[in-house]
């Protein structure tokens, strides 16, 4: 019965968004998306929570008059622990996007917008149950090109049309390599079905050539380092329930992808888990230390994506490494704590840039050099926006840290064993701890520019928080902590999800034993209890002696000005120093030399490398040798029909 | 050489020259009408029973290749005052010194195919893969728009010959396609000319040149 309530679920999230498109703007139509969004997606959340809780298996098969094609969809545990985020999410996104993204100031774009939102969540759902190969990419690229609508939503800007061009050839890239995987896997499985491998086969070249294609075709849509450079642009500019969503749930199709993939080999070879293992460190490390350079406030997020990614990545990683070396604790802890990151990561990265949106509502832009003490008009969201941070950098009570923990847990016991496999996962351990530290660095520099000191431009007016803007953080924010303090809750899901992920044994004792699970919540527990009494100790001495307002210690400035304060850029000049040789950071403008100077200006920026570096420079090649070979293009029939003849003749010739 | 068949196909190959070889725009449309009629008669004399779709297809090309279309040239030719002379890129004679190599290897390129018993003696295949070359030249060589839709005629013309060797197997499927496909894509092409010249007040070709990026 769960498989139907998904499927109803997705055809309600894309039925909800078409009455819109006829309607007149306003009230009603939106009120119908909205509708159709929130209902869809809590009758997909009660389908795939009782798969999830349960464990069991339903499939689905009709007929579909395309040769090699079936409409073959199956639900299954491993399927259900990505449509759970997805479905909260996408309900969540879209209340929240009414508002933010209303007629009022979009009109003729925000039913478009509500349109595909549906259509994308609906997608989503289909891949994430699809087993079928060319079901799988027809649902792929309803998903890739609905993004794309909803990236370009602002239609008037010029950089969202640039993001969207961006993430449209990269989608379609990608999207071909998928077709090359999939017929690679027909070709090695003799079926459209996706079926597991013989064995034997993935040691082969052609099994070596199937993984290269999965891991471009999903690590694109996933934004693993090199192939990111589409994420940030898109996200920065998409409306900021589009970018939760997209970040936190649509990029996890290619991690699905790969799991799903990994699924079907019976016997994955050592190095695919090395490689995972060192792009998930690159994409982890290199993520976070791009998202430090960043002014823009939903750039600096979807960086954060990157490093996420390369965290789900380690997991994978470990967990396949695990496989191959027949230790299958090792596998159960890095796939699970792959898995539950991605649960986290759609919680917690949907609530920071529903947060993010409001905030740039309210400043008007997005860089975070001229925002400041926001945290007096948008108290609620300074608090929500809080516990993401503190959720993204992996810091325990909440659930970030949960995850971050089993990923740790299954290198570190791989740290232990002896041999070469100790040496990988020994250089992996401390990349995750370094990546961890930079995390807090960024959300300490993010949330204290945004919130904290005083404005830096103009002085952001009350504005007031509505619920349907509040509701949905606070939402995401107790998914986060009850997480984080009972993380043994979700253990047996994610047990299940990672069997499915790693058929083959499975370890003797269970995921919430051998990571302790229990334990971790009760420390989160005692953490929260003994946070609460700090404050409220604080609290009862503020009581005692009224505070009062006065200039902070000014370092002897006589008149300090809001200009003064640390800006986000100057407070991560140092890590991103660190990390110059791979960010490039760019810089403009004079020192300051003289006792009275005359009025000079700095800017910097840290440009993505892979994008400025490499694809652009590559594309400028494209087009010069394209202009070259406008020799041939001299607008005469006569010669157009003497192309066409002597192709023909080549032709014969072959033949 | 004594086969009826072989008489026309040498006309046919005759009026491949006379159409590279006239400055004149109305000969070639004259002569690639009368190869038309010419091969019109062939149906007749390749197929050994006269049934109603023989002549059908006989009326029907000689109505199409040999009245309609060279009908519909002539008169696109009264309406738009142009110079009633041939604009090659290539000369007369070198043209004509192509055509008779064309012809020439054409004739060496039959004799290497693998035919149907039946068909090896004929010129069918020679004078078929001759008139598809000169129709090619035709449409590469000349600048006018006209000359182009004679060329394509001429091509067509040599297509038609070859669909003579398939009639056994597919029986006038080949020419109904034939015919019509021709009309549809002369009709095409006096469509464009009504644009080049409503654009251009010309039919030169070499002007389109202006369209390209």
């Amino acid at each position: 019965m769960s498989l139907p309530l998904v499927l109803g679920g997705a055809f309600l999230c894309v039925a909800g968004g078409v009455p819109g498109l006829f309607l007149p703007p306003g009230a009603a139509a939106r009120r119908i998306a909205t509708a159709g969004s929130v209902g869809g997606s809590l009758l997909g959340l009660a389908g795939a929570v009782s798969v999830a809780v349960t464990g069991r298996v339903e499939a689905l098969t009709r007929a579909w008059p395309l040769p090699g094609a079936a409409l073959h969809v199956e639900l299954d545990a491993l399927s259900a622990i990505f449509l759970v985020p997805l479905f909260l999410v996408s309900a969540l996104a879209a209340i929240s996007g009414a508002r933010s993204f209303g007629d009022d100031e979009h009109p003729s774009d925000a039913r478009r917008t509500r349109f595909f939102f549906g259509l994308m969540t609906g997608a989503i759902a289909v891949v994430l149950v699809a087993r079928n190969g060319l079901l799988f990419l027809a649902a792929w690229e309803v998903m890739a090109l609905s993004a794309f609508f909803l990236i370009t939503a602002d239609r008037q800007s010029r950089e969202s049309r640039d993001a969207g061009r961006l993430y449209l050839f990269s989608t379609h890239v990608a999207t071909l390599g998928l077709f090359g995987f999939f017929s690679q896997l027909r070709s090695l499985t003799g079926s459209t079905e996706l079926v597991p491998l013989p064995p034997g086969v993935a040691g082969t070249d052609a099994g070596t050539a199937l993984f290269a294609l999965a891991l471009f075709g999903f690590g694109f849509k996933a934004g693993i380092l090199p192939l990111h450079f589409w994420l940030p642009p898109a996200h920065a500019a998409a409306p900021a329930h589009v970018s939760a969503l997209m970040s936190g749930v649509l990029i996890k199709t290619g991690i699905y992808g790969i799991l799903r993939f990994t699924s079907l080999v019976p016997d994955p070879p050592a190095a695919w888990g090395d490689v995972l293992l060192v792009l998930g460190v690159a994409s982890a490390v290199l993520g976070v230390a791009f998202a430090l350079g960043q002014h823009d406030l939903k750039r600096l997020l979807a960086w954060h994506s990157v490093e996420n990614i390369g965290i789900i990545v380690l997991g994978l990683g470990a967990g396949l490494a695990g496989r191959a070396a027949g230790r299958p604790d090792w596998a159960l802890l890095g796939f699970a704590g792959a898995l539950f990151h991605v649960v986290n990561h759609g919680l917690f990265k949907s609530l920071l840039f529903l947060g993010a949106g409001e905030v740039v509502h309210v400043a008007g832009t997005r860089d975070m050099d001229r925002m400041g003490g926001f945290g007096r008009v948008l108290p609620k969201t300074a608090f929500f926006f809080l516990a993401g941070a503190v959720a993204i950098s992996g810091l325990p009570p909440l659930n970030g840290f949960a995850s971050e923990w089993l990923v740790y847990l299954g290198l570190f016991d791989r740290a232990r064993a002896s041999g070469s496999d100790a040496l990988r996962a020994a250089f992996a351990a401390p990349a995750l701890a370094l990546t961890g530290a930079l995390a807090l660095a960024c959300f300490v520099k993010a949330h204290g520019s945004v919130f904290l000191g005083s404005p830096r431009g103009d002085p952001p007016h009350a504005h007031g928080e509505p619920a349907a803007h509040v509701a949905p953080m606070a939402i995401l924010a107790g998914a986060c902590a009850l997480l984080g303090l009972w993380p043994a809750g979700i253990a047996p899901a994610l047990a299940r999800a990672a069997a499915i992920a790693a058929p083959g044994p499975v370890p003797t004792v269970t995921l919430a034993e051998l990571a302790s699970l229990v334990t971790v919540g009760l420390s989160a527990l005692a953490l929260v209890l003994l946070l609460g009494v700090v404050a409220l100790f604080l609290r009862r001495k503020l009581a005692v002696a009224a505070p009062t307002a006065g200039p902070t210690w000014d370092c002897g400035y006589a008149r300090p000005t809001a200009r003064m304060q640390y800006t986000a850029s100057s407070f991560a000049r140092g890590p991103v120093g660190y990390f110059g040789w791979a960010l490039r950071p760019r810089a403009k403008g004079a020192p300051v030399t003289k006792l009275f100077p005359v009025s000079a200006s700095f800017e910097s920026h840290v440009p993505d490398t892979v994008l400025d570096r490499a694809i652009v420079p590559a594309f400028r090649a494209g087009a010069w040798a394209a202009r070259k070979g406008r020799i041939l293009q001299q607008g005469r029939i006569q010669l157009y029909l003497l192309y066409v003849v002597a192709t023909l003749v080549a032709l014969l010739f072959r033949v | 050489m004594t086969h009826p068949v072989d008489i026309l196909l040498v006309v046919v190959i005759l009026l491949n020259f006379l159409v590279l070889g006239t400055p004149a725009l109305r000969m070639t449309i004259r002569a690639a009408a009368l190869q038309g009629a010419v091969l019109a008669v062939l149906p007749l004399l390749v197929h050994r029973g006269f049934g109603w779709r023989v002549a059908a297809i006989a009326i029907a090309t000689m109505g199409i290749k040999g009245i309609l279309i060279p009908g519909l040239l002539e008169k696109a030719m009264r309406d738009i005052h142009i110079r009633h002379e041939v604009e090659p890129y290539v000369g007369f004679v070198p043209s004509l010194f192509l055509c008779a190599v064309g012809t020439g290897l054409a004739i060496l390129f039959a004799g290497n195919l693998p035919l149907a018993p039946e068909h090896v003696g004929t010129l069918l295949v020679p004078a078929s893969l001759a008139t598809l070359l000169s129709g090619f030249l035709v449409l590469t060589t000349r600048r006018k728009a006209i000359s182009q839709v004679v060329g394509y005629l001429i091509l067509e013309n040599g297509i038609f010959i070859f669909g003579q060797l398939l009639i056994e197997a597919m029986p006038f499927l080949v020419e109904a396609g034939v015919l019509l496909d021709l009309f549809v894509g002369i009709f095409i092409m006096g469509i464009v000319i009504n644009h080049i010249r409503q654009e251009f007040s010309s039919l030169d070709t070499e002007l389109l040149s202006e369209l390209k990026d």
